[in-house]
């Protein structure tokens, strides 16, 4: 499958099926637009009227531009056959039940109040709880015991607000330590905070322990302030941002974002990232709102439009950073051509329910953090195990060709065929598509693919 | 040398069925986002790809 569009100046041509990625003149994206289907004389008909008065447009050079799209496709690199479709189901088999990531709600509660949390002020509709340690140590045993030829483990201390547990945070961290080498293991850990309890001792340890941090901050203060708020009714911009700004100096501004959600007041929300920015923040990261569609906070369909506008505005803001020497990073926008995802990663996905899975503070598993609370979606417990195996094998199904939906996106092999929960919220299946989802995902794919052909432009200028 | 089309390098998705799959990689919802799927923005860990 082939994907053209044409955005700030580039057309860009996606080969879905290989990953390849052509960027090229007007001419070659219309004869590329016409290669199948038709020959190459009715090809070179048709350009040399559409570009009647070109001089570079000659009956002899279109032939050597059609040769040109015959050469590629038959290096694989355009037009190839969607070879996967068959094997996509057995990717997800062959790593048996082997799970390597847990979401440890360490907490059930939260020191804010916001409005538009998806976990419900940390309570996921339930009750508000602790993780004990011997829960958590009985998480990590769990996941050891289940990791298979793994090396990699992944653990987020989540929540609610995971840093209203922080002793016993500490103390699973350095249980970890103390048993990944002699398991052969190695546990990768990521703190998500709303940064109101971070204090010099959180900093070091973060810092030393935390692979990764994630704070939350949504961007402008009175945007920030309108919903995250705390029990008072108090905006918490103040007091958070110069603890982010210590926290994130102390670690050497590596490994961390600034993570926001924006909503139905700030669909314009690149001024939120160009805030963060100009806070001195470099690694950035803005998601959509996740709320039923009555929510007041709910993106509209006119706040869609105006969204993928803004994306657009991002990418070529972050084009003319780059070349002032102070490149900022969005999560969205990062993509590693070279050294990315593999097919397998790509068509299984992110590996909620199977490989990822939550744990509440009591112990039971479900897919994932945005399942907690729905008694339907638990998986089982981390003395047990999965019980539900009927419904680890349902979310074992979901790929990137799960979905009659997807079969002629050409996304599919950058999404995986979507998030299982998003579409469980939105269509009431894990099976379903949201469609408000998708369309935004395709946006952020092409402006990511936008700036790296304007990068590589910028290398060859230089 | 093509005149109209630049082929940006990128990793051959057919290829990668030869060695992929290892499962090293980070699960992605393990990064920023907690909130929508997206795979291409993980970097490959294979040792032996």
């Amino acid at each position: 499958m082939v994907h053209q569009y044409q955005l700030n100046g580039y057309n860009i041509v996606l080969d879905t099926c290989s990953g390849a990625i052509h960027v090229v003149d007007e001419v070659a994206y219309d004869v590329i637009a016409m290669f199948e289907g038709h020959t190459p004389e009715e090809i070179v008909a048709a350009m040399l009227e559409k570009y009647a008065g070109r001089d570079d447009v000659t009956a002899e050079e279109l032939r050597a531009c059609i040769e040109d799209v015959q050469g590629l496709k038959d290096a694989g690199k355009l037009f190839t056959p969607d070879t996967f479709a068959d094997m996509a189901g057995t990717f997800k088999e062959r790593s048996g039940d082997v799970v390597k990531a847990l979401c440890l709600h360490v907490a059930h509660t939260c020191n804010l109040n916001c409005s538009y949390c998806f976990a419900s002020q940390g309570k996921y509709h339930g009750d508000r709880a602790l993780m004990s340690f011997e829960v958590g140590k009985q998480a990590l045993d769990f996941l050891i015991e289940h990791s298979g030829t793994r090396t990699n483990l992944e653990v987020d201390f989540f929540g609610g607000e995971p840093l209203m547990n922080w002793d016993v945070v500490k103390r699973l961290v350095e249980y970890a330590r103390s048993i990944e080498k002699e398991k052969g293991k190695h546990f990768r850990f990521t703190l998500t905070t709303n940064g109101m309890l971070i204090d010099d001792d959180v900093i070091d340890f973060a810092n030393r322990e935390m692979s990764n941090v994630v704070l939350s901050l949504d961007g402008r203060k009175e945007i920030h302030d309108r919903l995250r708020v705390d029990y008072a009714g108090n905006g918490s911009y103040d007091r958070i941002v110069p603890k982010f700004q210590r926290l994130v100096e102390a670690r050497g501004g590596k490994n961390y974002y600034m993570r926001g959600t924006f909503t139905h007041a700030n669909p314009d929300f690149t001024n939120d990232v160009f805030h963060m920015a100009d806070l001195g923040f470099t690694e950035l990261s803005m998601e959509p709102v996740v709320c039923a569609p009555d929510d007041p906070a709910a993106l509209t369909p006119e706040d869609l439009e105006v969204v993928k506008e803004q994306y657009e505005i991002l990418a070529k803001d972050m084009l003319r950073r780059e070349k002032e020497g102070k490149p900022i990073t969005f999560y969205h926008y990062m993509l590693d051509l070279t050294g990315g995802p593999c097919i397998y990663k790509r068509i299984s996905g992110c590996g909620s329910g199977t490989e990822y899975m939550a744990v509440t503070p009591w112990g039971d598993l479900y897919p994932c953090h945005q399942f907690v609370g729905e008694e339907s979606y638990k998986l089982g417990n981390v003395w047990q195990g999965v019980t539900n195996t009927k419904l680890r094998e349902e979310f074992r199904a979901c790929n990137a060709y799960a979905r009659p939906e997807c079969a002629d996106c050409w996304a599919k092999l950058y999404c995986s065929g979507g998030c299982a929960a998003n579409a469980y919220h939105a269509t009431g299946s894990i099976r379903g598509v949201y469609e408000a989802g998708c369309e935004l995902f395709r946006k952020r794919i092409e402006c990511a693919i936008m700036m790296k052909a304007a990068e590589e432009a910028a290398e060859e200028e230089a | 040398m093509m005149k109209r089309i630049k082929t940006l390098e990128t990793r051959s998705l057919c290829e990668s069925a030869k060695k992929g799959g290892c499962g090293e990689c980070q699960t992605s919802c393990q990064s920023a986002c907690k909130t929508s799927c997206g795979v291409a923005n993980q970097k490959c860990e294979n040792a032996d790809k």
